[in-house]
């Protein structure tokens, strides 16, 4: 049996991690919807090639997040994980103005049109937050035994942050402040949780 | 407001069980569309086309069905008015969302020369309006399926222009929130010839009043408050006629209106201008606007 990697602190901060991460990516996925709207509309269409996108991108994530944690995994590199999504979520907000209404243009089929503009702004920031999951499982996991209740717990942590930030996100953030707002405030909280996670890193085992 | 409808429930159950047996509504057609239930009904001689069980609220489309040219529905009247009384007959009109058709009909009945073309984002909407509500299109009445914002963008690109401008595409349940955005109706009003018309059919109550005014107010500045039970906005960049024009314009389509069912000269008393609303709401933007939240 190996010894744990994280100390008690290090594992709630690995949690918090985990439950920031679900709730960002579908603040971000809801808000992609406003985003799209003026230059795509909002028909099924749009959604579809939105969730598409966020799907893709996660799975996609999940891989390289598994794969990433067999090197020396750490809670900072955790922590980078997350910044890395919060960076690059940065430039949708300026994507989402006349670069979108050009792709329009160029590609005037409602489908490819968005699905286009979906990966465009949110396939690399949703790629590293899938990441972050199964590198908390690494984190988090210390011995065989317990390692079902260990992933079950984090995909519980995760999922229960998605279904937080849709909810808040749908029916309070929007009716409150502007979008580009919002979508600040979750890249800036990302950045704080990373920077959290950073000054836990040497809480490693 | 989730709360607030779980409470609703309820009562709202008892009154359509109440209702039920006393009027025989029959239902024609159902459709499961890509957005919606599209259902047609009818009801003491009327046939209606509406997005929720039993037209609980906000029947979309009605027809006479002894009279197929009568007009059931207020807000129809409101919106001929706004669309023929404001300036010479438009040659070239836009209206966004289809309903059963009876507005673009009528409005090709009285305009036989105007190029009418007509958004619908939902393609079982467009059949159903062919199949149970007489709606033809043709060479002077072309159908696009779109997106009412992606077509004015597309149209502003090339280089298209109309003298009127119909929005009709919400409903009780659900608002594209895209299409109530001071940014949209920047857009619209640029695809407005010089003496174009603007008319927009929406809410006359809820709190999205006060928003929807600002909204209007910020693109249009001044417009003509059309309220019975719907509300009709009539705005036009240039200006707002007077009321002698707006009635000289009346007394041209009286006849051609009173086929409808529409009296022209009691529309005419609709046409003010008084604020109404707290000017002081939140203007609706693409960066802020939560109208299904707000029209509760």
């Amino acid at each position: 049996m190996s010894a744990p990697l994280l100390t008690r602190a290090g594992v709630a901060v690995c949690y918090l991690v985990a439950f920031w991460s679900g709730f960002f990516v579908m603040g971000v996925e809801l808000l992609g919807g406003r985003l799209l709207a003026p230059s795509f509309g909002s028909s099924i269409y749009v959604w579809g090639a939105l969730i598409a996108v966020f799907m893709l991108a996660l799975s996609l994530g999940y891989l390289a997040g598994g794969r990433y944690s067999q090197r020396n995994p750490s809670l900072g590199k955790l922590g980078i994980l997350l910044a890395l999504a919060a960076a690059t979520a940065l430039p949708v907000l300026p994507l989402s103005g006349m670069p979108l209404e050009n792709l329009a243009i160029a590609i005037p089929d409602p489908r490819f049109g968005s699905l286009s503009a979906a990966m465009l702004l949110f396939f690399i920031p949703t790629f590293f937050s899938g990441m972050v999951s199964p590198y908390c499982v690494r984190l988090l996991v210390d011995d065989e035994q317990t390692s079902g209740r260990r992933a079950g717990q984090l995909y519980f942590v995760s999922t229960f942050g998605s279904a937080a930030g849709t909810i808040l996100t749908s029916f309070y953030f929007v009716l409150w402040f502007e979008v580009n707002v919002i979508l600040l405030s979750l890249i800036g909280t990302s950045a704080l949780l990373a920077v959290l996670a950073g000054i836990f890193r040497g809480n490693n085992r | 407001m989730m709360m607030k409808s779980l409470a609703r429930l309820p009562l709202l159950l008892l009154l359509a069980a109440a209702a039920m047996p006393a009027v025989a509504q029959k239902l024609i057609h159902s459709e499961k569309s890509l957005y919606r239930d599209v259902l047609v009904y009818e009801e003491r001689g009327e046939r209606c086309m509406c997005f929720t069980r039993q037209c609980r609220i906000g029947r979309q489309s009605c027809l006479n069905l002894q009279n197929p040219k009568q007009f059931a529905l207020n807000y129809t009247r409101m919106m001929m008015g706004g669309t023929l009384f404001m300036g010479p007959p438009p040659k070239h009109i836009l209206i966004i969302g289809l309903g059963g058709g009876t507005l673009p009909m009528a409005l090709a009945e009285i305009l036989p020369e105007a190029q009418i073309d007509v958004v619908e984002i939902d393609p079982a909407v467009t059949r159903m309006a062919k199949r149970y509500f007489g709606f033809r299109d043709g060479p002077k009445m072309k159908v696009i399926e779109a997106d009412g914002r992606v077509y004015v963008k597309r149209a502003i690109r090339a280089g298209q222009r109309y003298d009127a401008i119909l929005l009709d595409a919400f409903d009780h349940e659900y608002i594209p929130e895209h299409l109530l955005t001071r940014e949209f109706l920047a857009e619209v009003k640029s695809l407005l010839t010089p003496e174009g018309v603007l008319v927009g059919n929406t809410f006359s109550s809820s709190q999205l009043y006060d928003h929807e005014s600002t909204t209007y107010a910020a693109v249009f500045g001044t417009f003509f408050n059309l309220k019975r039970e719907n509300r009709v906005i009539v705005a036009r960049p240039a200006g707002l006629p007077g009321s002698d024009e707006l009635r000289a314009r009346a007394l041209d389509y009286e006849l051609a209106l009173r086929g409808f069912g529409v009296d022209a000269t009691a529309v005419l008393p609709l046409f003010t201008t008084r604020t109404d609303w707290n000017t002081k709401a939140r203007v609706l933007t693409d960066q802020y606007s939560p109208a299904n939240l707000l029209n509760k």
